[in-house]
């Protein structure tokens, strides 16, 4: 029992920081601001997600795992208004996004262009 | 009323998880230091069904396990897309309806949103949310509009 949520647990905090890698990653390789965002929030979902599960599968059922379960939750609540802030920010600071060139939507490209003013 | 009892559990609750200390003396402290803050925000009027919304609680058990799905699933799309040169992004805006009936339902929608990786909303003006998403897949995905849908069902069911 022992060694199967030891072995979970290391399963978890690798996964977590191999998407923390890949986030990281993903901030030198996308192009612009806004897809940098993108590539950023891999790691406060499943990285520090994972990376948390791992570590209550060390502590067990201690007081230090309901500790981690609130800061999980801390996470969940606040990253996506804090991302939120950020990209609005930037929107209205005239940061023109950057779109992939429209196969059929016209009007999405317009709606991009159209929002900062 | 309702709002503020429970703000003091959950408060104190925290608080016991938190300190770790079970002397009376500190116990004391506790729920002092817990009575003074739902004091202050009651006065500040943020003990409401918006800042503290207990209405939800049944019905946010059963959309967060399908939330943290999608999440695991938009988390292994974008990880391709920064790894693979095979899975390309396409960066485009979108706007997508937000019909949920109170401004609360509205920000959990866009929260949920901006959540889960490859979609960010940028802004939210009455029913529209605008949408900043990675791929056009994604874009696809939240445009046919199942999240919205369980967004409204979880607001509904309250």
């Amino acid at each position: 029992m022992d060694l199967l949520l030891d072995g979970l647990s290391w399963v978890l905090l690798l996964g977590g920081g191999f998407f923390i890698f890949v986030g990281g990653l993903g901030l030198f390789r996308m192009p612009d601001f806004y897809t940098r965002i993108h590539a950023a929030s891999l790691t406060d979902t499943m990285g520090a997600g994972m990376i948390l599960i791992g570590l209550m599968l060390q502590a067990g059922w201690t007081l230090n795992s309901a500790k981690l379960v609130m800061i999980l939750v801390f996470i969940f609540f606040t990253s996506p208004t804090s991302t939120h802030a950020l990209a609005k920010a930037a929107l209205f600071a005239g940061i023109r996004p950057l779109i992939s060139p429209p196969e059929k939507q016209e009007n999405a490209k317009d709606d991009g262009e159209d929002a900062p003013s | 009323m309702r709002h503020a009892i429970s703000l003091s559990v959950l408060l104190f609750g925290v608080w016991l998880l938190l300190s770790g200390h079970y002397v009376p003396l500190l116990l004391s402290f506790g729920v002092i230091s817990c009575l003074l803050v739902v004091a202050v925000s009651v006065r500040m009027d943020v003990t409401d069904h918006e800042g503290h919304p207990i209405h939800l609680s049944i019905a946010a058990l059963k959309f967060w396990p399908w939330l943290v799905w999608q999440i695991i699933l938009s988390n292994i799309a974008v990880a391709k897309s920064v790894l693979f040169s095979s899975h390309p992004i396409s960066p485009n805006i979108i706007l997508v309806p937000a019909k949920q009936k109170s401004d609360l339902g509205k920000v959990i929608y866009a929260n949920s949103i901006t959540l889960t990786p490859g979609t960010i909303s940028l802004e939210l003006e009455g029913d529209l949310i605008l949408v900043h998403a990675l791929t056009r897949e994604g874009a696809k995905d939240l445009a046919g509009g199942e999240m919205h849908d369980r967004v409204v069902k979880m607001e509904g069911k309250a």
